[in-house]
């Protein structure tokens, strides 16, 4: 019997494991739920829209024809850093390949000895020093990865993201390494836009009232009010929002660890990523090397599926349709480190056809349809049942 | 179905192996498909002679060294499993002209406050032209990988992969046994001491 291999090109983003929604044939990536972020970009642009159809034709004759060109200068920058915090890749870290998942497997259980059946195998933990502090890194049971420092699972968008910050409705997107200074600079310039149209709204309505009277004017504008309503709530959030993260920027921070009090000082826990300088952290977080992205979203690879020949072709091709979608699910919920068909595919582009013929000897002692050892799932961990049994 | 007498040891695993003319026609088609470095063609090419003898036996994986912090840096611990393959001085050397290349990459200096604040004032729109300096040192990188690979890494039966492909935490290093009369030995040999592990 002769297999036929059967592949046709596809682009990587479409096999990504994860829950992203990609755009423009990988181009975009973004989170599942976007109702948020519409919100946000109706908010921004319909206010604007108000403003520069109700006061600027006044201002612009009555104080300066700057005042507009600058609106729509700040609304611009605005836009751009919202889309470019939306759409941009957060610093998503690649899941680990089966070889690769093996090896660290491998690792942890040599690290670990022998295990008495019945107990629990101790937590998964690197421990790391870092300018003379000592930082834990978790492993990753979705992702098969020790977290590197600053890493931080998404369960959102199920990624891990590197130099996690907190994951965005308003954006749509997770913020992370890659896309922290664009968020930044897309809340500083809000916060100057909101400030810019509530000013000029005031200075409109107070200059109009001056000529016409308070009620006609509002009557002339009635745009007017709603601007201000919007710019009044924005205001007290995203001001407030820049500059809690103008805070932790000059601490070298992320929200993430901010939340979880990581490096809040008690038994003397100090901040290894700080430069103990407010405009070095400035500069290195903002004016710092733009990192490429790790996920190579539009490169091209095969979609295998493997056909056996003579009758049973067509039914074997239903069978492996079904058994690419099951190891596919497999792959994603917890354990096994069978390589499936699915992960063979991914590891080709790199090494080649050879990691499917020759995989790696030790598989070939144990009997295909066996699952990996219980150490591989959360549940038979020390640390995360006892966590799980507090919560009880 | 032909089997070469290695596949024999394999033949537990279902029939989705591809056989030695696939496997060729698969690597000029993976060769291919790295529109985005078409260096890896013809590192491909070359090292098709070893692909004809060889066969993947086992990889390493060089994990990342955190004791500076956040940057790209790799850990110079020479593995145990390649003591017999390459000298200890040449594998270094590699693994710290590497790590030189990302510092340079991620140097926080003059140039990327420029760069930093240039883009900036255009909206980051200038990076759909221009390309960021990290950028052209991935670049330099891949071509020194490819550089090592033929040179020093591939004669020993050795394949580094870059690691921007497994997502900058590990430096791949794939292990190939030679498929001369010693196949059967050396094959079992490493199944015996990876399960001793």
């Amino acid at each position: 019997m002769s297999a036929v291999m059967i592949s046709k090109k596809v682009r990587k983003w479409e096999k990504l494991p994860g829950k992203n929604t990609f755009c423009c044939d990988g181009r975009v990536m973004m989170a599942r739920q976007k109702g948020v972020f519409y919100l946000t970009l109706f908010l921004i642009i319909g206010t604007c829209a108000l403003f520069f159809a109700f006061e600027c034709p006044y201002l612009a004759v009555h104080l300066s024809a700057t005042i507009p060109v600058f609106a729509a200068v700040l609304f611009i920058f605005v836009i751009a850093m919202l889309l470019r915090t939306s759409f941009s890749d957060p610093g998503v870290l690649p899941r680990a390949l089966p070889e690769e998942a093996r090896f660290i497997e491998m690792e942890i259980e040599a690290a670990n000895g022998n295990v008495p059946s019945g107990q629990r195998p101790p937590p998964r933990i690197r421990n790391v020093e870092i300018n003379n502090q000592i930082v834990k890194l978790k492993y990753c049971y979705t992702c098969k990865i020790f977290r590197p420092p600053r890493a931080s699972h998404c369960s959102i968008c199920d990624n891990c993201v590197d130099r996690f910050d907190h994951h965005c409705p308003w954006v749509g997107n997770c913020v992370g390494k890659r896309n922290y200074r664009y968020f930044y600079m897309f809340t500083l310039s809000l916060s100057l836009l909101t400030i810019y149209i509530f000013t000029f709204d005031i200075v409109h309505v107070v200059m109009r009232s001056v000529d016409d009277g308070f009620l006609s004017t509002l009557k002339e504008t009635p745009g007017t009010v709603l601007e201000v309503l919007v710019c009044f709530f924005t205001l007290w959030s995203v001001v407030g929002l820049t500059g809690f993260h103008t805070y932790l920027i000059s601490l070298n921070q992320t929200t993430n660890e901010d939340i979880k009090g990581s490096w809040s000082g008690k038994n003397r826990v100090q901040n290894p990523y700080s430069h103990k300088n407010i405009f070095k952290n400035c500069c290195e977080v903002l004016c710092g090397p733009t990192y490429p992205s790790v996920l190579d979203r539009r490169g091209l690879m095969n979609d295998d599926l493997s056909i056996l020949s003579s009758s049973a072709a067509q039914s074997a091709a239903s069978l492996s349709f079904n058994n690419s979608k099951s190891a596919q699910a497999i792959t994603k919920t917890t354990a096994p480190l069978i390589p499936n068909e699915q992960a063979a595919a991914d590891a080709k582009p790199s090494v080649g056809a050879s990691t499917e013929n020759t995989l790696s000897p030790p598989d070939d002692q144990r009997p295909p349809s066996s699952s990996t050892p219980p150490l591989a799932s959360p549940e038979t961990d020390a640390e995360s049942s006892v966590a799980k049994d507090r919560k009880r | 179905m032909s089997l070469n007498p290695i596949d024999a040891q394999t033949e537990s695993k279902p029939p989705k192996r591809m056989q030695g003319k696939q496997k060729r026609a698969r690597l000029s088609v993976l060769a291919g498909t790295r529109d985005s470095n078409s260096n890896m063609a013809t590192e491909f090419h070359n090292l098709q002679e070893l692909r004809h003898s060889a066969s993947l036996a086992n990889k390493v994986f060089i994990q990342r060294d955190y004791t500076e912090g956040t940057t790209c840096k790799f850990q110079t611990k020479f593995p145990s499993e390649l003591e017999t393959r390459i000298e200890r001085t040449l594998f270094e050397d590699t693994v710290k002209s590497l790590n030189n290349y990302y510092k340079e990459a991620e140097k926080i200096g003059g140039q990327s406050y420029l760069e930093g604040c240039l883009a900036c004032a255009t909206a980051y729109l200038i990076f759909l032209c221009l390309e960021t300096r990290y950028e052209k040192v991935l670049k330099k990188i891949s071509k020194y990988i490819q550089e090592q690979n033929e040179k020093i890494y591939a004669p020993r039966g050795l394949l580094i992969t870059d690691p921007i492909e497994r997502g900058m935490r590990v430096i791949e290093i794939s292990i190939y046994e030679d498929r001369g009369s010693s196949r059967c030995s050396s094959g079992s040999s490493s199944v015996s001491s990876s399960t001793a592990r």
